[in-house]
């Protein structure tokens, strides 16, 4: 798992392979990963008991440029919310209780990941 | 802590109404929400503040900020949101306790750097605030000299984010010296004994000084119109403290009382220039209503000079203040009103050449020129205007006089024993001052003698004054009499009331 270089495709690979550890861990049921549509993609779909959980992940090296969740632009979460919306529809999970989270994903010195998760933030 | 609360106070006029600000620091993406009718400036400061913050040492929350300015439905302006934008989020943020704070009002802009700048209007909104039972105000330095004039303020002035932040955390808040009102000084450099000449000019000054009388002076360019108008403040009577702080809030809230001094007691001079537009003369503005000319010349002159060459409708403006006092400046941000009651001296040339006068020798205007030239100040306004008063070129014994004219001191002196008069009489009364008297009570307990009463009603009959004209004639009578020492207009008075008012029959 640890390595010394990522290219950026990896990097970001890398943070969702570990964000969804860290999900599963945490009892949620990876339900679809990558979802992409033509309007975008979503990286992660989990079910948290009864709720659907959409989930942007962000990886980073540093804060130098904001932090990942600077990233998250307004248009960006309208976009995840259409998508959601998008993938609710095509999967016939119209009606349920969903929500979106945001990952925050950082790249330590150890080569390790350190993770924060934002429930709700839409 | 994630909530956090803390006052500061915005101005309508020269009110100060306070206002909290709440600060909410929640979970979810970064970002910044504003709420209560902020205006443009104030939108603004989320960067200011963030900015101010980050190079002060603090951290920016990288989470949902939200910020509400109650009560809602006030209008908010500019920039002295700042600090305590920046206090409340430093609270919410764990950097300041919330007690530390509470019964303090935090006023002030933010640098990028953290240094905290002047504002305007910091001396009404600390009149008010006291009213409202807050003693203690946190302030940028710049702007203690004024707030060292309300007492019992405790202001404290600071020159960057962080010292607040220190100056909260050790709760130490020194208090400021008062200024004591100044001594009874004046630096004017302008005096009456300046200007040659003039008995007739400077005459009518003096009694519109006396009894608060609106004036036109109608002559060639070059004689001294500007001259003798500019002169006026300082044969006005001095402002008490009350009224001195008055103005002073109205220039506090304009941003020019550095230019005046806080405090001054000299009445102000505000001569708006020809082409000015309505919104700077009555006041005007889209969020922010700021004093306009009328209103800084408050207890002042307002001098406008060129009269007949002022845009069509400024001139008009006028009549709303002059008939009360005050201006209502009304916008969809809300209603406000500022003080303007104010001496109007009008000046203009008697002809498009400015030629006609004496003998009118040189002048190329035609005569339907001329007699439309002052056509142009509209009746209704001119019907305000008590004296009319020609000034002429001085002549050769007047230029070559050594002697310099009676000074400024003198003649104050002679207008406030006359005002002392007056007011004597008008104890209990609604107004101050003989332009004042309403008709009513001009004909009941304020008439002339007898013979000057004659001498009006003969006026009457040869229809060579109007009703209006009559009581303006009274009222100047009152004015003349004060000046003299009469206890009532007598028939000499009057005469010389019908004299400094009718002046012009070239105009009407």
């Amino acid at each position: 798992m640890r390595r010394a270089y990522y290219s950026l495709k990896e990097l970001g690979n890398a943070g969702e392979e570990e964000v969804s550890k860290y999900l599963e861990q945490k009892g949620l049921r990876i339900l679809d990963r990558n979802w992409r549509i033509k309007d975008g993609e979503i990286d992660l779909i989990c079910e948290d008991e009864e709720t659907i959980v959409f989930v942007e992940v962000k990886t980073r090296r540093n804060n130098l440029f904001g932090t990942p969740f600077d990233a998250i632009t307004p248009e960006k979460a309208f976009r995840l919310q259409r998508l959601a919306l998008a993938w609710m529809a095509t999967s016939r999970r119209w009606g349920q209780e969903y929500r979106i989270d945001a990952v925050g994903v950082w790249l330590n010195e150890l080569g390790t990941f350190d993770i924060e998760h934002r429930k709700a933030v839409l | 802590m994630a909530l956090s609360r803390v006052r500061t106070m915005t101005l309508v006029g020269i009110e100060g109404h306070v206002v909290e600000v709440e600060v909410d620091i929640s979970e979810g993406l970064p970002g910044y929400t504003l709420l209560g009718l902020p205006d443009a400036a104030l939108m603004e400061s989320r960067d200011r503040v963030r900015s101010a913050l980050v190079n002060s040492g603090f951290s920016w929350p990288n989470r949902r900020v939200t910020v509400s300015l109650s009560p809602a439905w006030l209008p908010k302006k500019g920039s002295n949101f700042d600090l305590p934008i920046a206090i409340a989020l430093l609270i919410a943020t764990g950097e300041v306790s919330q007690e530390s704070c509470d019964g303090t009002i935090f006023i002030g802009e933010l640098g990028l750097d953290g240094s905290l700048r002047f504002v305007r209007g910091v001396l009404p909104t600390l009149v008010s605030a006291l009213r409202e039972g807050i003693v203690k105000a946190v302030i940028p330095a710049e702007n203690l000299e004024e707030a060292s004039l309300v007492h019992n303020v405790g202001s404290t002035g600071a020159t960057s984010l962080l010292a607040t932040v220190q100056l909260m955390k050790s709760g130490v808040t020194e208090e400021i010296e008062f200024i004591k009102y100044p001594e009874r000084r004046e630096v004017n450099s302008k005096d009456l004994e300046d200007v040659a000449g003039q008995k007739g000019a400077r005459y009518a000054l003096e009694i519109a000084a006396i009894g608060g009388h609106h004036i036109l002076f109608i002559g060639p360019p070059g004689t001294g119109k500007t001259m003798l108008a500019e002169r006026a403040p300082t044969i006005l009577p001095p402002l008490s403290n009350e009224l001195a702080l008055e103005v002073s809030a109205i220039h506090s809230v304009a941003g020019i009382l550095h230019e005046r001094g806080a405090m001054s007691i000299l009445p102000p001079f505000v001569a708006p220039h020809h082409t000015t537009t309505s919104p700077a003369m009555v006041g005007g503005g889209v969020h922010v209503v700021r004093p306009g000319a009328v209103s800084l010349a408050h207890e002042g002159i307002l001098f406008i000079d060129e009269a007949p060459e002022c845009t069509a409708g400024v001139l008009d403006s006028l009549r709303q203040p002059l008939e009360s006092g005050e201006v209502t400046i009304s916008r969809s941000s809300g209603t406000t009103r500022y003080p303007a009651n104010f001496l109007l001296i009008l000046a203009a040339n008697p002809c498009p050449c400015g030629r006609f006068s004496g003998r009118g020798r040189s002048c190329t205007c035609s005569s339907i020129q001329i007699r439309r030239y002052l056509q142009k100040i509209s009746g209704p306004l001119l019907d305000r205007i008590d004296i009319r008063a020609y000034v002429e070129a001085p002549t050769r014994v007047e230029m070559s006089n050594q002697n310099p004219g009676e000074s400024s001191a003198e003649v104050r002196k002679r207008v406030m024993e006359a005002r002392e008069l007056s007011a004597e009489r008008y104890k209990g009364c609604e107004w101050k001052l003989n332009a004042h008297i309403p008709p009513r009570e001009l004909r009941k307990r304020f008439a002339a003698d007898r013979s000057a009463m004659a001498l009006l009603h003969a006026e009457l009959d040869s229809e060579r004054l109007s009703a209006r004209g009559f009581h303006k004639v009274m009222r100047l009578g009152w004015s003349i009499a004060d000046q003299k020492g009469h206890a009532l207009p007598n028939r000499e008075d009057i005469e010389g009331a019908l004299l400094l008012r009718g002046g012009m029959d070239l105009l009407l």
